[in-house]
């Protein structure tokens, strides 16, 4: 590697204070962590949205294809400034997040991947992602767009976004932006989790991310199953 | 009027069927019950669809008409049946009427909705057309706050509680783990849905004091019966069950108007209507599957039809007494809690569930012994309510 030319290629970094791990107790009662990971951690996130990229519905393939595209940048240094989230129940890799700071007062919220579903998972880490932004980077706004109805309706309805003139960095429909006073409104409401984490779940959570196996990964986002009845 | 036996059933598992239309739906089950009723050739005289609202989910009316020719059944008499919620109750109770009186010899029924085919706030809103659209639509009452409004009077008047309403959830879930037909495959908790400090975000207010988890999924699914005389379905030699007592009965429009709201007339009268014309009593009924559309329904609908005193109900559950096992097992399926509600598929489906629970064939749910089987459809918040008793003589 030509280290000189790298210089040039690979981005400044903004200093970003770290995010303190989580626990979320689940409708079944389970315990999902919720903790950043660092490049270290890319590739076996890889290969858990791999089985997404065929995945018409909900926009699983487009969300994932990006979300793959956005960490293999950030894991390589081609992307400036990205943190990523995990969710994980007992070391089993459920969800995943991203978002990149557009500048330290602004946020460009950019994936949420659940890939268990039914549990509020990806409504549960993005609002992880959120409480990152305005809590511990102390931002005043994120910029929001939704790629699924899904996403549209967990993050444009259920917060009361305001829409924003220009673009997304993602490119896609009118942008929102979820504002520091709108965060701390619905707070209460949307935002759950305890701290600190009990020592033994986070050993546990930090010894592997476990990642399902594909097929599995496919059942839990399509529910095919039970199609062969 | 000649008994009338259902000689098959046959359902497709609820849940998201992006890839199916609502007629491909109707006919998967619809063959499903032919194959199991053992049709082989003959004809079928009549169809009868349940289906509430296909004009607004999907764009397409006249359903009955479609099915009859997808499956190749013509020259087949068939309607689409619209009750409401109790579209599929009303379905089969024309289906046995025709039946019953000689005038057809066997009949189709199925019935079936698409609802996911429209975001949430959507369906609700269609959903909610059934509603008094002067005195409750206008004002923006849609079924949850109906059935917010009736949780509170009914928690006031008879001491349910949150955690009563909790248990059924958690009941009817367990239940939709044994049932591969269920929408909803998740085992929840008292403390993840009620208890835990942050169980709020989890299961968010709908409409006080029901949450989410107080509240049915929107689903989409079919289900089907083939309804025929005792000697036919001798030959075709499927196992008999009979419609032993259909009832049905109405009350006002609106809720408002009802002297006592907690108070479910229509669905006391059609209960006893059945059961009167069975012959045979609340307490001989083995299994039931109710209209558990909001939580509170189960509890309120299992005093109604006489199983338990007023104000009873939520105590036997929290007793055991409606869990598989128990004294009177509901809704072993799931209920539309798990099991789903495609509403113009769900007085079909109850009965699909009785079908296999009184045939033995309900799998790791069965109700051991079932032979006395009751369904309750419940029509808008209760104007229009269609029971069935069940029987099982083989």
């Amino acid at each position: 590697m030509d280290m000189e030319l790298e210089a040039y290629l690979r981005p400044p970094e903004m200093p970003m204070v770290p995010y303190p791990p989580k626990v979320i107790t689940l409708a079944t009662s389970g315990k999902m962590i919720v903790r950043q990971v660092d490049r270290d951690a890319v590739p076996i996130l890889l290969e858990a949205i791999k089985p997404t990229f065929e995945v018409a519905r909900d926009y699983y393939d487009i969300v994932g294809v990006r979300l793959y595209a956005e960490l293999l940048g950030w894991y390589r240094y081609r992307v400036r400034d990205e943190f990523c989230l995990v969710g994980q129940i007992d070391g089993l890799l459920v969800g995943i997040v991203n978002t990149r700071c557009y500048s330290p007062k602004l946020g460009m919220s950019l994936h949420t991947l659940a890939i268990e579903r039914g549990l509020r998972i990806g409504a549960h880490l993005f609002a992880a992602k959120m409480e990152y932004s305005f809590e511990y980077l102390k931002q005043e706004e994120v910029l929001i767009t939704a790629e699924s109805p899904i996403g549209f309706r967990r993050w444009m309805i259920e917060y009361g976004l305001e829409k924003r003139d220009g673009q997304h960095e993602l490119g896609g429909a009118t942008p929102y932006a979820l504002t520091r006073e709108l965060y701390f409104r619905n707070k209460s409401r949307l935002v759950a989790g305890e701290r600190p984490v009990p020592l033994e779940l986070m050993q546990v959570a930090e010894r592997e991310i476990i990642v399902a196996s594909e097929e599995d990964i496919l059942e839990k986002i399509l529910g095919v199953k039970r199609r062969e009845i | 009027m000649r008994p009338v036996v259902i000689a098959g059933v046959g359902m497709i598992p609820f849940e998201r069927r992006d890839e199916d239309s609502l007629v491909d739906m109707l006919a998967m089950a619809g063959l499903k019950a032919m194959d199991d009723a053992n049709l082989g050739d003959r004809p079928v005289d009549a169809v009868y669809v349940g289906n509430m609202a296909s004009g607004l989910f999907n764009h397409q009316v006249s359903v009955a008409s479609a099915l009859v020719d997808r499956l190749s059944l013509m020259p087949a008499a068939a309607d689409r049946i619209e009750n409401g919620p109790a579209s599929g109750g009303s379905a089969v109770k024309n289906g046995f009427l025709a039946v019953a009186s000689g005038y057809c010899d066997i009949v189709l029924v199925v019935g079936g909705e698409k609802m996911r085919e429209v975001i949430g706030p959507k369906a609700t809103d269609i959903v909610a057309c059934m509603t008094h659209p002067n005195a409750e639509y206008i004002y923006g009452v849609t079924l949850p706050a109906l059935a917010g409004m009736f949780t509170r009077l009914y928690m006031e008047k008879y001491g349910v509680t949150r955690e009563h309403l909790t248990l059924v959830a958690i009941k009817n879930q367990e239940n939709g783990l044994l049932n591969p037909y269920a929408h909803i495959q998740m085992k929840i908790t008292m403390e993840g849905v009620l208890t835990h400090p942050q169980a709020h975000v989890n299961s968010p207010v709908v409409a006080d004091p029901i949450h989410l988890y107080d509240c049915c999924p929107v689903s989409d699914g079919a289900a089907a019966v083939l309804l025929t005389t005792e000697d036919i379905a001798n030959e075709l030699k499927r196992p008999i069950v009979t419609i032993a007592g259909v009832g049905q009965a109405t009350d006002t429009h609106t809720l408002q108007e009802r002297s006592d709201p907690t108070d479910l007339k229509a669905v006391t009268i059609a209960s006893q209507k059945a059961f009167s014309m069975s012959g045979i009593k609340p307490k001989d009924i083995d299994v039931a599957e109710l209209h558990d559309a909001f939580t509170i329904l189960e509890i309120a609908e299992s005093e109604h039809a006489g199983f338990f005193p007023k104000g009873q109900g939520a105590n036997a559950l929290a007793a055991g007494e409606t869990q598989i096992g128990g004294k009177l097992p509901i809704n072993p399926s799931g209920g539309l809690k798990a099991r789903g509600h495609p509403v113009g598929a769900t007085g079909v489906a109850q009965i699909v569930e009785l079908v296999w629970q009184l045939r033995g064939e309900a799998g790791k749910r069965q109700v051991k012994g079932a032979v006395n089987g009751f369904s309750l459809n419940f029509g808008g918040f209760g104007n229009n309510v269609i029971a069935f008793v069940l029987r099982s003589k083989s």
